[in-house]
């Protein structure tokens, strides 16, 4: 049992596969979220581990459980604080690699490395202290354990000590006359500030105006100051050549495994950071149960994290509202109508969300859930741009649709949304029910959003469930999506009345 | 370093804010005339003064200290007065040394300042010091005694001696040294300024040229940002040593400027006393009485501001209110009463920023602030505008009076009819004597005179401008009840009557008729 990897189990071979963006991702608004998530966190790149989700319930587990030890604080602080150290290390090295002046290079990388190895031992001690429960970090910690043991490590930890205790042993003296600049090894003179201090203290009292230099404090020197570290380099010349040679030889400094699991490891802390402040305003989030075989999905409280990203960010905004929503038995399709604006498209977002969360092994949205492991998700949004006419649109409609059902495995997740809206009415029960028998008989699980009350009973696998106006004011959307027979008519009434379009207000409109 | 001659534990504030109404109780009591006089035409010693009369004290011993102090200066004003010529020349002398916004990011530059200033500052506190030496001893008050005592204590020959010597050190004609270590990247830090060890070198040493250092280099001529490097470098060095003397630099010009704004008050007391003393006008240090009692009496008490601006002596008029908080002054026009309500206010305001006060005797219970409701001459077209405009001053200072300040009114309400006058005066009058405030009210309302006179208070005081049984005015304010017509028709006589008579009234500019 040898540790390779935070994300993946030691016995997962398939490497980072991530190419492009999967076209779903813009439909249930994907981006936006991992956009989100790793945002501030660029140096990482991590955008391809979101490109490549679990297809094994055990890989999720794995993940699960790295996140619940990670949920718990003083691990988080830890990984946190290494992380931190690990940033501080390559700061230092790019900063290195700027400068010109080599003794200020090699300070530089000295520092980088010390860094790096406090960050090793600190994170490996820590480790041993905390009460772990995951594979993932268990294994971490025994890599460590015998990593700090190791003879290479040791012995870089003993020279950089050892450099930077005798460099800052030093003092030293530079005795500037007009424009000769000498420089000596301190001799012990008495500090004069002091002296100066003192005699003009009774002046000072109640001194408000500070005429303190602040000097700007550039990385780089001038050409001054290293005429005076070449000096200072020639009176201390054994400490600068050990210096010298330590940059030379000790490049290589970094175990690759702790490498990886410095840039692996901020796919959680980058996660279970976004996640804080859905928590804070009272939302919830739980671990999913996750069956490769049950279509029986299952959510409470569960909402579109993309929405209340922006609902949360935005201070005057609406509350999140939440919603539930389970199949039972044959139960495969949930066909959802209602009131326009009022959150079917989040719905089926929300739907799609919970699935890919819970392939990237993440916790997901809501107060319980269980969902299936699909292989894949396949999401058919009306597209904005423009196609010539009508009967293009809805050719192409057909011809993605088509794709789509060509490419779905039993295990896939389509959804639909809105499909078929630029035809005829007669057109579009035809085919929208053309359509769904197609994927009933596949037996896909699917969302479904339409206008079309009909395609809600055409069979045991599908589910009506309808967009919700509050009942005294038909015009105000609670966006709450329930398990309940479509009705389009009373919503059609309400509206109209809202819009003056009510039999008797139109009559009256006509007659002014 | 303070020097404490305005209040035993703090600093005289010129930039000190001034009580809201202070522009009001300029122009009602013709203060300008006041602060001239004691100005000379010194542009600063108007603002001292200006700032001196009208930040009254409250507590009757803060009010002692400074009487004190002014009688020192009375009676050694030459003294003073070349104390006072030592700050302004100090003064001028480090405003003559420029100092930029480049040299204060220089350390460097800003030392280099710094030592002049203060080469020039230690030869004025050298200054001070003898004249502590030679005068300190004639000089009784707790302020001046104080003073001179902090001179002799904080700038002994022994310490003049020191500073003259770093002065001279912190010229770095040795070079300057410093110590560092190394920081981040190998950059110095901790740069601190060291003393060198003294050089023992023999004389034959001395004599020949010193052996370079092996670990020095030295700046080409060629080298463009090398001098400016080479100046931040020692700057490191000395930028503690270059704050702590531009900020001494800073508190000893503020020591100076301090002194300056405190004698200036007292030279400006001396410069008026000196003028009334020429014309045998006299003054008094009045009695200070806490505050919340109800004493005021005077003898000859008189409008210096009145005096200020004429030839001959002015009348002065006796009064005993004790115990009263309402005093109000009827009687004949151009009779002064006006000037008697002047008068007071001006012996309330002078009393209480402890200068002496225009009268042969004054005593009265300090007051918490005084306050002025005058009628105004401008803009009497409009009536009805008028008493809006009068309410609206009073309710300005509804604001801001306190129990036991005074309130002085001149012709209050006359913008109106006597009854609509009378009631709005009496029921602010009742409020604001049932709220402790002193109200000391010129008026021809006889409704509201008589209302009061009739209730036999015994906390009212009535005064009458005095008139003679031929009907000439003596500008004698006595006590007396008031009467139904005011004296308009003597005056009236006067002007229109008979040429001599009208020329033998001394009409002064501003005189309300």
């Amino acid at each position: 049992m040898t540790f390779r990897s935070i994300l993946f189990e030691a016995n997962h071979d398939k490497e980072e596969s991530g190419t492009e963006v999967p076209t779903f991702f813009k439909d249930l608004n994907l981006d936006q979220i991992f956009q989100a998530i790793i945002s501030g966190r660029e140096e990482y790149n991590l955008r391809a581990y979101f490109w490549d989700p679990l297809n094994d319930v055990d890989g999720i587990t794995y993940r699960h459980e790295i996140l619940q030890d990670l949920e718990k604080q003083p691990l988080r602080e830890a990984v946190k604080s290494f992380a931190q150290k690990m940033r501080d290390t390559r700061q230092h090295l790019a900063q290195a690699d700027k400068l010109h002046y080599e003794y200020q290079k090699a300070s530089w990388f000295l520092d980088a490395v010390a860094i790096y190895c406090n960050a090793v031992r600190d994170l490996a001690s820590q480790l041993s202290q905390l009460d772990i429960g995951s594979t993932g970090f268990l294994e971490l910690r025994e890599y460590l354990a015998s990593y700090v043991k190791s003879e290479i490590f040791m012995s870089l930890v003993a020279e950089t000590q050892n450099l930077l205790e005798q460099l800052s042993s030093i003092t030293y003296s530079v005795l500037i006359q007009g424009k000769r600049v000498t420089v000596g090894k301190y001799k012990g003179e008495p500090d004069y500030s002091t002296e100066v201090l003192e005699t003009f203290q009774k002046f000072q009292q109640g001194a408000v105006k500070n005429y303190l230099v602040i000097f700007r404090e550039p990385v780089d020197m001038n050409h001054i100051e290293a005429g005076v570290l070449d000096q200072v380099a020639k009176l201390y010349s054994e400490i600068f050549a050990g210096l010298h040679e330590y940059y030379n030889l000790k490049q290589d400094y970094l175990d690759p495994t702790i490498r990886r699991f410095d840039r692996e490891v901020q796919f959680y802390l980058a996660y279970l950071e976004f996640i804080e402040k859905f928590k804070k305003v009272g939302l919830k989030f739980c671990y999913p149960d996750i069956s490769e075989r049950s279509k029986e999905v299952y959510a409470s409280e569960t909402f579109d994290i993309a929405l209340a990203n922006k609902l949360i960010s935005n201070e005057q905004s609406a509350p999140v509202v939440c919603n539930d929503f389970y199949l039972k038995g044959p139960e495969r399709i949930f066909v959802v109508s209602g009131p326009n604006q009022g959150g079917k498209t989040t719905f089926a977002r929300m739907f799609g969300q919970l699935h890919y969360l819970a392939k990237l092994g993440y916790l997901v949205p809501g107060r319980e859930a269980q969902l299936f492991l699909s292989d894949e998700i396949f999401t058919h949004f009306e597209k904005e741009e423009h196609i010539e006419n009508l009967r293009g649109k809805l050719q192409d409609e057909l011809v993605r649709i088509h794709e789509i059902l060509q490419q779905a495995t039993s295990k896939s997740i389509v959804i639909v949304n809105e499909s078929f809206a630029s035809t005829t009415l007669n057109d579009a029960i035809f085919l929208g029910k053309e359509v769904l028998q197609q994927i009933i008989q596949r037996d896909l699980l699917c969302v479904y959003v339409t206008f079309i009350d009909e395609l809600s009973t055409l069979s045991k696998a599908t589910v009506s469930m309808v967009s919700t106006v509050v009942p005294e004011n038909p015009a105000m959307r609670t966006f709450k999506i329930l398990r309940k027979p479509a009705d389009g008519r009373a919503y059609a009434i309400a509206i109209a009345e809202k819009y003056g379009l009510g039999y008797e207000s139109l009559r009256r409109r006509i007659a002014h | 370093m303070k020097a404490f001659l305005m209040y035993r534990d703090r600093d005289f504030d010129l930039q000190a804010k001034l009580p809201p109404n202070a522009d009001v109780l300029i122009q009602d009591l013709e203060l300008k005339k006041l602060f001239d006089a004691m100005a000379l035409g010194d542009k600063f010693l108007f603002d001292v003064a200006k700032v001196g009369v009208l930040s009254s004290l409250k507590e009757p011993e803060a009010i002692t200290y400074r009487q004190r102090v002014l009688n020192d200066s009375l009676e050694h004003s030459a003294v003073v007065r070349e104390i006072y010529q030592i700050a302004v020349k100090a003064i001028e002398a480090e405003s003559k040394e420029y100092l930029g916004i480049f040299m204060s990011k220089s350390p460097d530059s800003l030392l280099w300042r710094s030592v002049r200033v203060l080469e020039k500052f230690v030869d004025s506190l050298r200054r001070l010091r003898y004249l502590a030496d030679e005068h300190g001893e004639k000089f009784q008050s707790d302020g001046f005694v104080q003073f001179f005592q902090m001179l002799t204590k904080e700038l002994d020959d022994e310490y003049f001696r020191i500073i003259q010597e770093h002065l001279e050190k912190l010229k770095f004609e040795n070079g300057v040294l410093i110590s560092a270590q190394l920081g981040k990247g190998n950059r110095g830090i901790n740069y601190v300024l060291r003393k060198s060890l003294g050089e023992k070198r023999s004389w034959v040493r001395r004599v020949l040229p010193k052996r370079r250092s092996p670990y020095s280099f030295e700046l080409d001529d060629h080298d463009q940002n090398g001098p400016e490097f080479l100046s931040e470098l020692r700057g490191r060095g000395i930028n503690l040593s270059a704050n702590a003397l531009a900020q001494s630099t800073d508190h000893i010009l503020s020591f100076f400027t301090m002194l300056k704004a405190e004698l200036g008050f007292y030279i400006g007391c001396i410069n008026l006393r000196e003028y009334l003393v020429r014309k045998g006008e006299p003054t008094c240090t009045p009695a200070v009485l806490p505050s919340g009692g109800l004493h005021l009496s005077a003898q000859g008490l008189y409008e210096v501001c009145l005096s200020l601006g004429l030839e001959n002596r002015v009348v002065g008029n006796e009064l005993n209110a004790n115990g009263r908080n309402i005093m109000i002054i009827t009687g004949a026009n151009q009779g002064g009463k006006s000037t008697f309500l002047r008068s007071l206010g001006l012996a309330f305001l002078m009393m209480q920023c402890g200068m002496f006060v225009a009268a042969e005797q004054f005593s009265a219970s300090v007051c918490s602030g005084a306050f002025t409701h005058f009628k105004r001459e401008e803009d009497v077209t409009m009536k009805s505008g008028k008493l809006d405009e009068e309410l609206k001053r009073m309710s300005e200072i509804a604001d801001q009076i306190k129990p036991n300040c005074i309130l002085l009114c001149n012709e209050s309400f006359s913008s109106t009819n006597e009854r609509e006058g009378s009631d709005i005066a009496r029921q602010i009058v009742r409020a604001l004597l049932d709220s402790r405030i002193r109200v000391f009210f010129v008026t021809f309302l006889f409704d509201f005179a008589q209302g009061f006179h009739e209730q036999k208070v015994s906390n009212a005081l009535f005064l009458r401008a005095e008139r003679q049984i031929d009907g000439k005015r003596t500008f004698k304010i006595v006590e007396g009840q008031p009467l139904p017509t005011g004296y308009g028709g003597d005056l009236y006589k006067r002007i229109f009557g008979s040429r001599e008579e009208q020329a033998a009234l001394v009409l002064r500019p501003g005189s309300t008729m």
